[in-house]
């Protein structure tokens, strides 16, 4: 008995100072959890660089927003790499990030991706563009968009193809009230989606391109469509204010823009944001592709964006949930 | 009462274990406080920081109220229903006699045991679209309580057995000797007696019911005014960075779930006003 | 007749709710053969993840059993105002939805939270494993208590009455009267603890910090290797799990072997 007793106090001891004991110091990785594997290589890859020698790194992974609010909360985080940018801008209000993290050549952004539709395979209900999905007796599958930071990326991508086909503000509006008469269940995130789709459910996902690559490269067969216009997704990653004070925390925040990295990041199924490491891969390229600062599709940024369409309770989306439920 | 009559007679030596007793109790009730009160009075406490009009907005609007409303009647008939299951298959575990009990007895544990994402996962699989037995309650209200069933399967069932055990065979016998039928002996003999145990199963299922998240989360489809439970909701308007909502929701929950326990224990009281 | 009709409605029901959810676990764990199931449970993040959860469970278990009889018998026994009360709060715990448990302690013990300033001076309790331990005793708090209280009010209180009046001290009375006839409903609460514990997965997520390999609980493996399309491996981790709480039961028939009552 008193072995198991020494034996479990050992365990909390080892596990409480895993920490720290590096000669080269620690770093501490917050992120989201889809790019988990990229992560896992490029930190192989950076330890072994001069500057990750001997770097021990801890790496946490769960919801954007979750991982958010821990660091918020105290969690120990010297770079932060979340799926959207709001919620490292709540790091910013709670001055645990600096307000210039966006100041460098790619602004912060460490890998793009892009909204897709996911099909059943080979499109027997002939999927092809944001017109298919109001179609009679389609139904849509997608994250609930108050529970998942990311679902959000599906629904601006909706409303900003409608704009860039020519439709009015108002029009555009109207098309999001009709898609989600189409959405009969909204996951609480994008891989339980993702799970629900390929049990049956659903004509067709909206998902993101890494999402779906990512699914097929282990095992779970998705056939995605990219829309011929579509939303461009920007990954942010930035170095906390704790991270700046760390050597081996900036040289690993500069890493994540290495040749190494991106290739990490394209071989999970991201799109690369160094040209240089892009052209080595081929993602297709949608004509119609903008971006969540396309003003002239009236997206005009996040922090308005946000404002307008997500607030909890006067946000668009909150009046189109309304209206489906009652 | 018998226990005053007991103090009047304890022998004089006892004075030592009574201060025992009182230092138990000081120490429970310090581990209450530390684990369970000052989490909650820090929640209760953040739900009013934006003030009582503030709080009564976020906890009175219609989505608020629609899920409350689904999650407190879902958990009711989830606990009604294990009333009923719960006491039968305590009885059969007990009382009855059968190949692989063992086995039953020994897997009653599993939704508990299992994280909810399993759980939510295997229900989805089994009783959800492409499911194996070609029914599917994914997404309805029906799945909801399946999913909600599952996980609160346990308490009535491993409330009611150690009472089942320490019950008294002889007042049964004694009935079934006079020629009472089985009915009558379980509704006069029998039932009285588990009728604590199963409240108190019925108010840890009942309180699982009301604040489950993830075995739910996957199956019920998350509909606004429709399959959108309270625990759901309460995440949502949290990761919408709604705190004071989140946080109001939350507290009145917690206040109607206190109400509904204190209700069953004073049922308790009033059924059994007549024991010793 | 009635026994069998019993027999089948309370067997059909298990079957249908829970045999069938359970034989289905272990199926998918094992449907690709028992080398990718043990592989799965066999990786360091994984056997980390075991031992971080048998941890939580034998620092959890033991305080909420030795609280949970305390509990009991000051509910059953005495009198004290706010008895109702306290009784009703006990069960409060469970009715919290995870991620409002996780909401409370950071509350408590985040950033700015009424007893942040701990983590200031070097004591980690959030992201770390007290606070793990905390969220885990907050959830199976209930178990033991309620298992107890009904057994008490069942036998009564003539066999200690008569034991004190022959000169037993409390503790005495307590150990050789007590606390036998409660053993059904404590080992019982203690199954039930012990399942909760290493299957909480909601509330722990919130308060762990997620750090793999660090403080990753089984049941965060789980989910985690779900997030990473490994459903086997979730399966197969969850069976370990099972195994848990099945030898747990066990374990009480083994060190407790019961008469049949039928």
């Amino acid at each position: 008995m008193r072995v198991i007793w020494i034996t479990l106090l050992g365990v909390a001891l080892l596990a409480g100072s895993a920490t720290g004991a590096s000669k080269g110091g620690s770093i501490n990785l917050v992120a989201y959890s889809t790019p988990k594997d990229a992560y896992g290589k490029v930190i192989s890859a950076f330890q072994k660089t001069q500057a990750g020698n001997g770097v021990d790194v801890s790496q946490s992974y769960g919801g954007s927003g979750e991982q958010a609010r821990a660091v918020a909360a105290g969690q120990p985080a010297d770079v932060v790499a979340l799926s959207l940018e709001p919620d490292v801008n709540l790091l910013v209000q709670k001055n645990l990030v600096p307000k210039n993290w966006a100041a460098n050549s790619h602004r912060g952004i460490v890998s793009d991706s892009v909204v897709v539709f996911v099909v059943r395979d080979g499109n027997p209900k002939k999927i092809k563009d944001w017109g298919d999905l109001v179609k009679s007796r389609i139904q849509v599958i997608t994250p609930n968009p108050f529970t998942s930071g990311g679902a959000r990326w599906n629904v601006m991508a909706a409303y900003g193809a409608q704009r860039r086909a020519g439709k009015t503000d108002k029009q555009a509006i109207a098309y999001l009230y009709k898609l989600f008469k189409h959405v009969p269940v909204q996951p609480d995130s994008a891989r339980a989606a993702l799970q629900i789709f390929s049990q049956g459910k659903g004509d067709v996902l909206l998902t993101y391109e890494n999402e779906a690559i990512y699914a097929n490269k282990k095992g779970i067969h998705t056939d995605f469509r990219v829309p011929k216009a579509t939303l461009l997704i920007e990954t942010p990653a930035a170095l906390t204010k704790r991270g700046s004070s760390k050597p081996a925390a900036k040289a690993f925040y500069r890493y994540l823009w290495s040749g190494t990295a991106q290739k990490a990041f394209a071989d999970q199924g991201y799109r690369p944001v160094v040209k240089s490491v892009a052209s080595g891969y081929h993602f297709f390229k949608p004509p119609g592709l903008f971006k969540i600062s396309s003003a002239k599709y009236g997206l005009n940024g996040w922090a308005k964006v946000n404002k307008r369409f997500f607030h909890p309770e006067k946000g668009i989306m909150a009046a189109i949930e309304r209206s489906i439920g009652q | 009462m018998a226990s005053s009559a007991a103090v009047l007679e304890r022998p004089a030596g006892a004075a030592s274990g009574r201060a025992g007793g009182a230092l138990a109790k000081g120490v429970a009730t310090g581990y209450l406080t530390l684990v369970v009160l000052l989490p909650l009075a820090a929640l209760v406490w953040s739900s009013r920081a934006d003030g009582a009009q503030a709080f009564w907005h976020q906890a009175t609007r219609p989505e608020a109220i629609s899920a409350l409303k689904l999650s407190l009647g879902v958990a009711a008939v989830c606990a009604l229903i294990n009333a009923v299951a719960g006491t039968a298959i305590a009885w059969v575990l007990v009382r009855d006699r059968f190949p692989g009990k063992a086995a039953v007895d020994a897997v009653i544990d599993l939704p508990f045991a299992l994280p909810t994402i399993v759980a939510g996962l295997t229900l989805l699989a089994l009783y959800g679209p492409g499911g194996p037995f070609g029914v599917d309650v994914a997404f309805t209200r029906a799945g909801l309580l399946l999913a909600l069933l599952f996980v609160t399967l346990p308490f009535v069932v491993r409330a009611v057995q150690p009472v089942l055990l320490e019950l008294d065979t002889e007042m049964e016998e004694a009935a079934a000797s006079l020629g009472a039928g089985s009915l009558a002996i379980f509704r006069r003999i029998v039932f009285p007696n588990l009728l604590p145990a199963i409240l108190s199963g019925v108010a840890l299922a009942f309180a699982r019911a009301v604040g489950e998240f993830g075995a739910v989360v996957l199956i019920s489809g998350n509909i606004p005014f429709r399959t959108e439970v309270s625990s759901v909701y309460i995440f949502g308007q949290l990761q919408s960075g709604n705190e004071g909502g989140a946080a109001a929701v939350s507290v009145v929950l917690l206040a109607i779930s206190l109400g509904v326990l204190l209700l069953i224990g004073a049922f308790r009281r009033w059924r059994t006003r007549h024991d010793v | 007749m009635s026994r069998y009709v019993l027999r089948f409605g309370a067997l059909g029901y298990l079957t249908l709710l829970l045999l069938v959810p359970v034989g289905f676990v272990f199926y998918r764990a094992f449907e690709h053969g028992i080398g990718p199931a043990w592989d799965a449970v066999s990786s360091q993040q994984a056997v980390h993840a075991l031992e971080l959860t048998l941890l939580m469970a034998a620092i959890a278990v033991p305080a909420n059993t030795v609280f949970g009889v305390i509990l009991a018998l000051a509910l059953v026994r005495s009198r004290f105002p706010g008895r109702g009360l306290v009784n009703a709060i006990v069960d409060l715990p469970l009715a919290l939805s995870p991620v409002v448990v996780g909401l409370a302690l950071f509350l408590l013990y985040g950033r700015g939270g009424w007893l942040g300033g701990l983590a200031d001076h070097g004591i980690k309790i959030l992201f770390a494993v007290p606070g793990m331990v905390l969220a885990t005793m907050f959830v199976s708090l209930p178990f033991v208590v309620r298992e107890v209280v009904p057994v008490l009010r069942e036998i009564g209180t003539e066999q200690e009455q008569a034991a004190e009046t022959l000169g037993a001290s409390p503790f005495q009375t307590f150990w050789k009267i007590t606390l036998p006839a409660i053993r059904w409903a404590v080992a019982y609460g203690v199954v039930l603890t012990t399942a909760r514990a290493i299957g909480e997965f909601g509330a722990v997520s919130v308060v762990s910090g997620k750090i793999q390999g660090r403080t990753e609980t089984l049941p965060l493996y789980v989910q985690a290797q779900f997030e990473q399309f490994d459903i086997q491996g979730a399966y197969a981790a969850s069976v370990v799990l099972a195994l848990i709480a099945i030898a747990t039961v066990v374990a009480l028939r083994v060190f407790h072997p019961r008469e049949e009552t039928s």
